[in-house]
């Protein structure tokens, strides 16, 4: 199967202070296959965020390719840029940060409708409520202001968004991190089934092992911007190659049921 | 949200309610004041008592009276007509020059925060010389190049004075650059002139608003000042500086001359300081 997305050599560095650069994320491959939810794992400053900037063209990368469909995105600017953006969407961490804080849920679902020529305006409030509903959201959402409405309901608008243009991968940075438990399973249980509705490639950067355990197809783990270990979440999480990924596992705390295994 | 007792900030909902009214209040006379203040520069030719350029020696340096309630000048001109058209020029001019400074300074700003690079450099290094001088020095040097007038003043405050505002934007566009929102707003299609007029403008508006109201009584006064030094308004033109440094050497023996429009300067510029001050409590997120 061919992949949908793959990555080569990624590096991305940051600088810090004059000339003075560390790279954050240091020769990455990988690919996403269609259909598929690929975990990415590892501590705090390993670079995993990293990675789903410069995949989504936020921040440049130094050095290394990323293909979309098979052809190169690394440097696509412009008209080219909006197209990848059309086929990949990001939610990020923190749903309250990720809106403006002066404009509605509403106008701000509709941006990505307005910019890639998705909706025409006169039913452009219409797809707006349809996305809302799509996201387990009541119509009246796209009135309210992201301070208004609870961290979870503000991450399925951000959601919501997200899947305005329409498109095939869906990278969520850590975006159930910042949500108590509860809400989390919502957020999990949504993405599951928009995955199948959708038939959305799921990228899905997190910390927390249980999830990624139950939720993803395949894992990446990542160390001080290097993948260490690539794999099954049961191969990565029980019978970890090396010494880092282990103590990565083992700091976890993990679902009941598979508690046994260790 | 509503907590019971108190705010994030430690601050009792109640005594916050009140403080909140006050400061309502508080903004709602001091935008009476400076409405009453711009409609009377608007309407001073309909509110002159007598032609402001008008003289009369028979009536010269006649102390305030019922007929002339500001007195005389020494060419016999109504000092309250006077100040009453000298407030026209003093307050237009300083409208017009905040409203190019903070346009233009903020414009700038905004471009250089999300540009980066050389272009940033380079505007701030020019904006790191206009700020090395102190403003009315330099002022005083433009104004002096360009020739006396009250436009030239204007201009000579406005090179002067833009800096301030881009700095304010840069650092404010700066800190927004790396949210998440406009990450988001990159994604959602978003070029950046889009993202400069929708998402980091409106963010930004108003601590600039705030600082471009407290700004009008110091370029009140600085106008003012530059026409005492005879490098604003000429004669015979009626405005607050030029009238106090013609009047400055009847201080002892015809005060009047000199304080009427003192009392101009001062009552507008507190007006204008006052509402600033104002406006940024009522935009303080702790309180408000």
């Amino acid at each position: 199967m061919e992949p949908i997305v793959e990555v080569k050599n990624l590096c991305v560095n940051y600088t810090r202070r004059e000339k003075e650069s560390f790279a954050a994320v240091d020769q990455v491959s990988f690919c996403l296959y269609p259909g598929e939810v690929l975990g990415i794992v590892g501590e705090s400053g390993c670079g995993k965020s990293t990675v789903a900037r410069a995949l989504t063209r936020l921040i440049p990368a130094a050095q290394g390719g990323i293909f979309l469909d098979g052809r190169d995105i690394t440097h696509v600017r412009g008209r080219k840029l909006k197209d990848v953006y059309k086929k990949m969407q990001m939610v990020f961490q923190f749903p309250a940060q990720s809106f403006d804080p002066g404009k509605t849920l509403g106008d701000s679902i509709a941006e990505p409708l307005k910019n890639m020529g998705a909706g025409q305006i006169g039913n452009l409030q219409f797809q707006v409520r349809q996305l809302l509903l799509l996201c387990g959201l009541t119509e009246d959402f796209a009135e309210r202001y992201p301070h208004e409405v609870s961290g979870g309901q503000c991450q399925r608008a951000a959601i919501a968004r997200a899947l305005a243009p329409g498109p095939q991968i869906l990278i969520c940075d850590e975006a159930t991190s910042a949500l108590d438990v509860t809400i989390q399973r919502q957020i999990m249980g949504l993405l599951q089934s928009l995955k199948e509705t959708q038939g959305l490639s799921l990228i899905f950067i997190c910390h927390n092992l249980a999830l990624v355990q139950e939720f993803c197809d395949r894992v990446l783990v990542m160390h001080q911007g290097k993948i260490i270990e690539e794999g099954t979440p049961d191969q990565v999480i029980f019978s970890p190659k090396t010494d880092d990924a282990r103590r990565l596992a083992e700091s976890a705390i993990l679902a009941p049921a598979a508690t046994y295994m260790l | 949200m509503r907590r019971a007792y108190k705010n994030d900030a430690g601050i009792s909902v109640r005594y916050q309610k009140v403080k909140k009214d006050h400061i309502r209040l508080r903004l709602g006379i001091f935008l009476a004041l400076a409405m009453l203040l711009l409609l009377g520069a608007l309407f001073a030719r309909q509110l002159c008592p007598y032609d402001p350029n008008l003289q009369d020696y028979s009536n010269a340096l006649q102390p305030p009276s019922l007929a002339h309630p500001f007195g005389t000048d020494r060419f016999g001109r109504d000092m309250l007509s006077r100040v009453i058209m000298g407030g026209q020029v003093s307050i237009f001019s300083t409208l017009i020059l905040v409203a190019v400074i903070t346009v233009f300074g903020t414009g700038v700003g905004v471009v250089c925060g999300y540009a980066g690079g050389l272009t940033d450099g380079v505007i701030m290094r020019i904006c790191d010389v206009c700020l090395a001088f102190p403003g009315l020095v330099f002022a005083l040097a433009v104004a002096a190049l360009l020739g006396g007038g009250i436009q030239n003043a204007v201009i000579a405050l406005a090179v002067v004075s833009w800096p301030k505002y881009a700095r304010i934007a840069r650092s404010q566009t700066l800190t927004l650059k790396n949210s998440d929102f406009i990450y988001a707003s990159r994604l959602a299609g978003c070029r950046g002139w889009q993202i400069i007029l929708r998402h980091i403008l409106p963010n930004i508006l108003g601590q600039i608003v705030v600082t471009a109201v407290l700004d009008m009584g110091t370029m009140m006064m600085e106008l003012a000042g530059l026409s005492f030094l005879g490098l604003g308004a000429m004669p015979p033109t009626a405005e607050w500086g030029s009238m106090m440094s013609s009047g400055r050497s009847m201080i002892q023996t015809y005060p009047w001359v000199v304080i009427t429009p003192g009392i101009g300067i001062f009552v507008s510029v507190a007006v204008f300081n006052l509402l600033g001050d104002t406006f940024r409590d009522y935009l303080d997120k702790k309180i408000a």
